[in-house]
């Protein structure tokens, strides 16, 4: 008798992902789906999509959603989560669609503390539209339209969208983990499911900030861009939990569960 | 593209611990980056996408300890781990 220790969540269809080979959007989704099934709210979420490449997470998650318009994900998940209180809300968003065009939505559904949940897909470029350069994008890394790489004086410098809304008393749960490697995708499963776990507690505005790679866009293989993200993008965006509403468990507290199912064998 | 999932190709067995999906890998070597034992390597064979899928060879099954990191690396859930023997974690 063996046992399955790990297989594809309930909470992600059974459908294959349009994302280009290597992009950790996959992982990402994977995290969320298995957070759903962990806390068991799959027959209650309804999440709400972007604009970006993840436009169409509603193919990919089996719990109700919700397209927005392009960075006004929050706006909507509001609307949602006070006409439904009950149900487990989450926003899934990138960097062009959170901290270009959606800033203002997102900076003041934490200031009001909606009791939402946000995974912020930060890769550093805008990835759907062809790769053009990101309020994210670090100082000198060159995209399609800033293909001598990113000047301060003329671009400004990235902006850290987790130190700036921890800074406000709404947000309960700020947190940023990366994709680089299997240990830290462990971490990032710990802070999206407590992220989760502030909305069932209803704790107020929760966020995880995802650092994720762009293959095709970044111009290397899958394998490379995890070595740019861990040397180029862990320096500029730190990792760590920003911001911890007490009553939260400590991450080592969390228990991470892995799905598990009997198989009959000969 | 709707699929059933729970087909893992070439069934399951006893000594089979990880088993791909084949035609959901898209061949980015993520799993190979993670597997510490470094018995994962992308097939000759194309999948229906077109891709070279990755994939563990019957013998080097044994040598895998079901540690989950390719699984948990892979973005594409095309990993199944089976744990042989042992109860559930």
């Amino acid at each position: 008798m063996s046992v399955k220790v790990f297989e594809r969540p309930k909470a992600l269809s059974d459908v294959i992902f349009h994302y280009c080979p290597g992009c950790t959007h996959g992982v990402i989704h994977r995290l969320v789906a298995e957070a759903i099934d962990e806390l068991g709210v799959q027959g209650k979420t309804i999440g709400v999509a972007s604009v970006g490449c993840s436009v169409l997470a509603y193919n990919y998650f089996n719990v109700d959603f919700q397209q927005a318009a392009h960075g006004r994900a929050p706006a909507v998940a509001t609307g949602i989560k006070r006409c439904l209180p009950d149900r487990t809300v989450f926003t899934y968003q990138g960097d062009g669609d959170l901290a270009s065009i959606g800033t203002a939505e997102i900076v003041h559904a934490a200031m009001r503390g909606e009791n939402i949940t946000v995974i912020f897909v930060n890769n550093a470029i805008y990835g759907m539209t062809g790769g053009q350069m990101a309020p994210t994008t670090l100082i000198g890394q060159s995209t399609t339209t800033s293909p001598g790489g990113r000047k301060p004086e003329r671009a400004g410098r990235p902006i850290r969208m987790s130190e700036m809304l921890s800074q406000l008393e709404g947000a309960a749960y700020i947190a940023r983990v990366s994709t680089h490697n299997a240990a830290q995708v462990a971490r990032a499963k710990q802070a999206i499911k407590k992220a989760f776990q502030a909305q069932a507690d209803k704790k107020g505005f929760a966020m995880v900030e995802v650092l994720s790679t762009c293959p095709t866009n970044w111009g290397m293989t899958p394998r490379e861009a995890l070595k740019w993200l861990e040397e180029n993008m862990l320096p500029v965006y730190p990792l760590g939990e920003l911001k911890t509403e007490p009553g939260l468990p400590e991450p080592s507290a969390v228990k991470t569960t892995v799905p598990t199912r009997e198989v009959k064998t000969e | 593209m709707v699929r059933d999932s729970r087909q893992v190709k070439g069934g399951t067995s006893l000594d089979k611990k990880v088993a791909f999906d084949e035609d959901r890998c898209k061949g980015c070597e993520l799993c190979i980056e993670a597997c510490p034992k470094e018995i994962i390597h992308l097939a000759e064979h194309f999948n229906s996408k077109g891709f070279h899928p990755a994939t563990v060879t019957a013998e080097d099954q044994a040598k895998c300890t079901t540690c989950l990191l390719c699984a948990r690396m892979c973005p594409d859930t095309v990993i199944e781990i089976f744990r042989p023997d042992r109860v559930a974690r």
